[in-house]
């Protein structure tokens, strides 16, 4: 991304708010707030310290605002950019050019979603299309869904291997504490469970959770003052190809092949010198076209690149190390969760799901019906 | 620009009430735009053109919707029409798992009666 400068800022704070089913009548803004209190925590600052702003929920209009007056601060800058899913992602970049314009010193991105206790139809409201709605979608499933029939028929991509995404996702989110799924998954299992959209059972969508968190981002001087290793951000990409399934230009290429190529040039890095991947899971074709759009496997071969456990915890290409969307959490914008384990990951935290010698990683967030892309590459110290 | 005397959307519902499957062309573009709107997405320009589809088109995406809780499984379906656009309609005639990517289909009307508008739906070219 030109006019970006890889390095020169860095996540030095993350972390989750409480996942999966929170408690009654909490709302989206009080998981960002305490994933803001924990992330501070995490990084040694405090809440006065905080100058920029950056959050976005589909449950509050005006998110900026609510959160502000919440925490009871006036930011010097502010960013409620919203497209999705990957809007943590965009804010990653927006929040990298406000520190280095100096426009804001710390920098938080914030979300929450409560969609799981209050119902998914409450907490984001369906416009209403008439070139689509007339013909009921079952929306997002039904657009990733016409997008998998593309790709089957393109490539012959199986609904095996398909189920083989979710399976490594649920191996994964074995090793993970917090992750909402607790029993192992077989392909048998993701085949013959609830069919949803064709070629879609329930366990190839994601799932439908409460959950939030934050992070934290300073400029680089400042980062390496802090408690925790600054994780810094080496490659920044977007790209936005249409809002509703109907106009997407071609159902098995995403805007992640646009948004990967900015973000590797920025950072001056391939495919092949990322440790740790984490893909936007929503579904599981998402892994699959990101894999190829990204770079890690040619473009249709992404479904017998996924086969064989080849993205499973034993693997050679560690892909959705938190368990993903589809095992761990999907609070309806799952982007953030994205940022916070490929940062864990670099910092050595994660524990039994720990990838060795990572020094690397990459984010990459989906919004809407594959409709916004943004790719965040993250690199320690030694990645600089 | 001048005042715009009837939308995009109304111009389109017009040609479904005649059973007409109306687009618009954008002559400095060479191409058909859909869905219909006030400029040319290819190239800024207000100069749009409505025009009539011949209604014929092919398969280019196809799910099946089961719902949860009423109603059995039903197709949903992009489709490339021959003048340069695609929609999403359904394709109706057969078992909506038996629609294929690549099957020409046919444009019918769709009039669901009350105060919904009529919508455009698909049939197999071969049995229409």
């Amino acid at each position: 991304m030109d006019g970006l400068r890889r390095g020169s800022a860095a996540i030095v704070g993350v972390a989750e708010s409480d996942l999966g089913a929170v408690a009654s009548e909490m709302s989206p803004i009080d998981l960002m707030a305490q994933g803001i209190h924990r992330a501070l925590a995490d990084c040694g600052l405090g809440l006065r310290d905080v100058d920029g702003l950056l959050c976005a929920t589909a449950q509050s209009r005006t998110s900026g605002l609510a959160l502000a007056e919440y925490l009871g601060i006036s930011p010097a800058f502010i960013d409620t950019t919203i497209l999705g899913g990957s809007s943590f992602m965009f804010h990653v970049s927006h929040a990298q050019a406000a520190l280095t314009l100096g426009l804001c010193k710390v920098a938080v991105i914030a979300y929450g979603s409560t969609q799981r206790t209050v119902g998914r139809r409450h907490a984001s409201v369906r416009e209403y299309n008439p070139y689509e709605t007339p013909f009921r979608p079952f929306l997002p499933s039904t657009a990733y869904a016409l997008a998998a029939s593309r790709h089957m028929h393109q490539y012959g991509t199986t609904r095996e291997q398909l189920a083989a995404v979710a399976v490594a996702a649920r191996d994964w989110a074995l090793l993970n504490p917090v992750a909402w799924e607790k029993k192992p998954l077989t392909i048998a299992e993701v085949l013959s469970a609830r069919m949803i959209s064709y070629p879609f059972t329930v366990r190839d969508c994601c799932l439908v959770t409460d959950g939030g968190g934050a992070v934290i981002m300073t400029r680089q001087e400042r980062a390496r003052s802090l408690t925790k290793p600054p994780v810094y951000v080496l490659g920044c990409g977007q790209a936005i190809t249409h809002a509703n399934i109907s106009s997407m230009p071609d159902l098995t290429v995403t805007g992640a092949l646009e948004s990967g190529r900015a973000a590797y040039a920025m950072a001056g890095l391939g495919p092949n010198d990322i440790d740790v991947v984490e893909l936007y899971d929503a579904f599981t074709i998402n892994t699959i076209l990101f894999l190829e759009d990204l770079g890690f496997c040619p473009k249709g071969e992404g479904g017998r690149f996924v086969a064989d456990g080849r993205i499973a915890p034993k693997g050679s290409l560690p892909v959705n190390t938190n368990g993903g969307g589809l095992s761990y959490c999907h609070p309806g914008m799952y982007g953030l969760l994205l940022l916070i384990e490929a940062t864990r990951q670099l910092r050595h935290e994660c524990g039994a799901r720990q990838v060795a010698d990572c020094a690397t990683a990459i984010a990459h967030g989906n919004g809407g019906v594959l409709s916004s892309q943004s790719t965040v590459i993250l690199g320690t110290e030694a990645a600089v | 620009m001048e005042r715009i005397a009837e939308s995009p959307l109304a111009v389109y519902q017009a040609h479904l009430d005649k059973g007409e499957l109306a687009y618009q062309w954008s002559p400095d573009a060479q191409k058909a735009v859909f869905y219909p709107r006030v400029i040319c997405p290819f190239t800024g320009s207000d100069r749009l053109e409505w025009r009539v589809s011949a209604g014929l088109g092919t398969v280019y995406a196809t799910t099946v919707v089961h719902p949860a809780r009423e109603g059995g499984p039903y197709n949903v379906a992009l489709i490339d029409c021959d003048e340069g656009f695609r929609l999403m309609s359904r394709v109706e005639g057969i078992a909506p798992e038996a629609v294929r990517i690549g099957m020409r289909v046919k444009f019918r009307v769709h009039r669901p009666g009350g105060d919904e508008s009529p919508y455009p739906v698909f049939v197999p070219v071969e049995a229409a």
